[in-house]
């Protein structure tokens, strides 16, 4: 392998709590969806590394990473439509305004 | 001999770096010499294909084109040039000024890239990749976010408009042209482009796949779903001058423009290369060199892709899209079942079952989605 | 002379992307946020062919930034205000998130370096073309490859009808 299992592991666990510190503190609905497309990709990068270094099924992890791609496509799309009709109904796409569930 | 000359002029040129250069430099310069053949041969094909486009046209409509400059017009792109390098450089002031900047430069990265697997003759593919086909498919998506970059840095209402109506069209054109591509890689077993092309060389370099049902009707989808891509006529209501100014790239002058026409102009360069690589037998032909038939190919593509511009009149928006998901996306669809069917059933029994399947599935469709017409008046007149 | 010059390649990806991915959540115009994840998106696919994973880096490139992305700029564009300048893109918990993370990925961090990983070499020399991703997505793992098209099919239908103008 040309680089340490670890270096890629650290590059996967950087990316995540970076997605994590966005999906926590934006406060734009699409911000926070653009930093869970992070979080899949860090998970991505993980599977695929392991795929290819400890794995004793070696096809197992890029099978589960284009699962993750697909499941992140349709996740972000059905996140996206809610996000239109909120904005048709709301006029604001902030987190901090959308509180009428709120007690 | 004249089959390989390019071949081994690369050769020789990375023999002769050899002598000179360290030993560790040599795969160095020989990517280099690849390149630097593309990167010449790519903007010159675009210049000339400018001029060819406005002289086809010129006869169309039974005048000549440009032949002013130098003899014939040949040397119409080079004043093309000097007016687009000259002319002022003018950004908007409210525009968003990096999105501005960067998208004609990201609209011309793809366009280059692809011509990476594209195989310009035998053993004259750049680089060999054994995910070609997808390579291509993966980096022509990409120039959607470009043209959103364009017409969204542009802050003016006619390039957004311009730039979504695109976008969409692009997006919807991409699924039948990816499934039309399914037949030829079904067939083949393998996604690398040179492959392909070494698949069709029966018959003295004539078994091309169009001579099949599924190939034709994949080769007739490919090619209008490429002219879609293209945003070239008739598809071209996002950059209609009489429609919405210019669209997307209204707000470009100078060096700028330049770029995005010449994105189009190697977009549509590439996508005629790869009509003829999957579809027409890439280099494969009986007595003339490799790369002479792959040039005669992908420029009589090109011929019908003016040939289009020149004669057929603008599709409405509506029926753009209603054709690309409506008509070509089933049409596809029955073409992988029937290419299934063909790989399974012996030849007297295939020919007419496939043809018989996908001429009734046109059929079909085409009933399918006939536009309401009302029945004519008749008119009497007041005696 | 190559595998040195891989490493570097692979070393100044993987920083781009981390730059990339903090510039995604700090930049305060949301499109710039969507240019950096493009560009993040583009960094793991290389980081994808670097582990020979080549149809998973074309697969990636294709759908996230060709198609996932063209969806986040479409909405973008459609509920985007433009005089949102001022606003601060975060909210409150802003320093008790950023905290709370550093020490996550100290503790990950160091949990990572610590393990002995069981790297073993069939693994490594394993090739996993289109060919071998086929068989197991027919193979073993057809049930799930069936599922996801039904939920593919039921994203479809859903994002449609939430995102459907009402016309009553």
């Amino acid at each position: 392998m040309i680089i340490p299992l670890e270096h890629l592991l650290i590059f996967g666990t950087v990316l995540f709590a970076v997605g994590i510190y966005g999906a926590l503190v934006r406060r734009n609905i699409i911000g926070v969806l653009i930093s869970i497309e992070l979080i899949l990709n860090a998970v991505n990068v993980n599977l695929v590394a392991f795929s290819r270094t400890t794995s004793l099924s070696p096809e197992a992890g890029q099978i589960f990473a284009i699962f993750v791609i697909t499941l992140a496509a349709a996740g972000a799309a059905v996140g996206l439509a809610i996000v239109l009709a909120l904005y048709r109904v709301r006029k604001t796409i902030l987190t901090d305004e959308v509180t009428l569930l709120k007690w | 001999m004249l089959d390989q000359i390019f071949v081994i002029l690369k050769q020789s040129v990375v023999s002769l770096a050899e002598k000179f250069f360290p030993e560790w430099t040599v795969p160095f310069v020989s990517v280099l010499v690849s390149i630097g053949a593309i990167a010449a041969f790519g903007p010159v094909t675009m210049m000339y294909l400018t001029l060819l486009e406005r002289k086809v046209i010129g006869r169309m409509q039974n005048r000549f084109g440009p032949n002013r400059v130098g003899k014939y017009g040949l040397l119409q792109p080079l004043a093309d040039g000097v007016k687009m390098l000259t002319k002022e450089d003018i950004v908007p002031i409210h525009a968003d000024k990096v999105v501005h900047f960067l998208a004609p430069i990201l609209i011309v990265i793809p366009a280059l890239l692809v011509f990476a697997v594209i195989p310009f003759g035998r053993k004259m593919t750049a680089v060999d990749l054994n995910v070609g086909l997808l390579f291509f498919i993966a980096i022509s998506s990409t120039t959607t976010i470009a043209i959103f970059m364009a017409s969204w840095g542009s802050r003016n209402k006619f390039s957004l408009l311009g730039g979504m109506r695109s976008v969409a069209q692009m997006i919807s054109y991409e699924v039948p042209m990816v499934f039309s591509v399914v037949p030829v890689i079904l067939m083949t077993s393998s996604l690398s482009t040179n492959t392909i092309v070494e698949a069709q060389g029966g018959w003295f370099g004539l078994d091309w796949f169009v001579f099949r049902p599924w190939g034709f009707l994949g080769f007739v989808i490919f090619f209008l779903c490429g002219v879609a891509e293209c945003n070239r006529s008739p598809f071209d209501l996002p950059e209609a001058e009489s429609e919405i100014v210019a669209g997307f790239h209204t707000e470009y002058s100078g060096m700028k423009f330049a770029l995005f026409y010449m994105a189009e102009f190697m977009n549509s360069f590439t996508i005629s290369g790869l009509a003829v690589t999957l579809f027409l037998g890439g280099w494969q032909g009986p007595i003339l060199p490799s790369w002479l038939w792959f040039l005669i190919k992908s420029y009589a593509l090109i011929f019908v892709m003016i040939w289009f511009r020149g004669t057929l009149p603008r599709l409405r928006v509506d029926q753009l899209m209603g054709l690309a998901w409506k008509f070509f996306l089933p049409l596809t669809l029955v073409n992988i079942l029937v290419t299934g069917f063909w790989y399974f059933t012996n030849l007297p029994v295939r020919v007419i079952g496939s043809v018989v399947i996908l001429g009734g599935a046109f059929w079909i469709l085409t009933k399918l989605n006939q536009v309401y017409m009302p029945e004519k008046r008749v008119y009497s007149f007041a005696e | 002379m190559f595998p040195l010059l891989t490493k570097i390649m692979i070393y100044v990806i993987m920083a781009l992307s981390v730059f990339a991915a903090l510039a995604t959540i700090s930049c305060k115009n949301l499109f710039h946020s969507a240019l950096a994840l493009i560009a993040v998106l583009l960094g793991v696919a290389g980081i994808f062919i670097f582990l020979q994973a080549e149809f998973l880096a074309m697969v990636q490139i294709l759908i996230y930034v060709g198609a996932v992305m063209t969806l986040v700029i479409f909405t973008i564009m459609l509920t985007e205000r433009i005089g949102d300048k001022q606003i601060s893109q975060n909210n409150h918990q802003s320093l008790l998130a950023a905290s709370i993370l550093l020490a996550l990925l100290f503790f990950m961090i160091r949990l990572i370096l610590g393990v002995a990983w069981p790297v073993n070499e069939s693994t490594l020399s394993a090739h996993v073309g289109t060919e071998e991703l086929a068989k197991a997505l027919l193979g073993t793992y057809v049930f799930p490859f069936e599922v996801i098209s039904v939920v593919l099919i039921a994203a479809l239908i859903g994002a449609i009808v939430i995102a459907r103008k009402d016309n009553s």
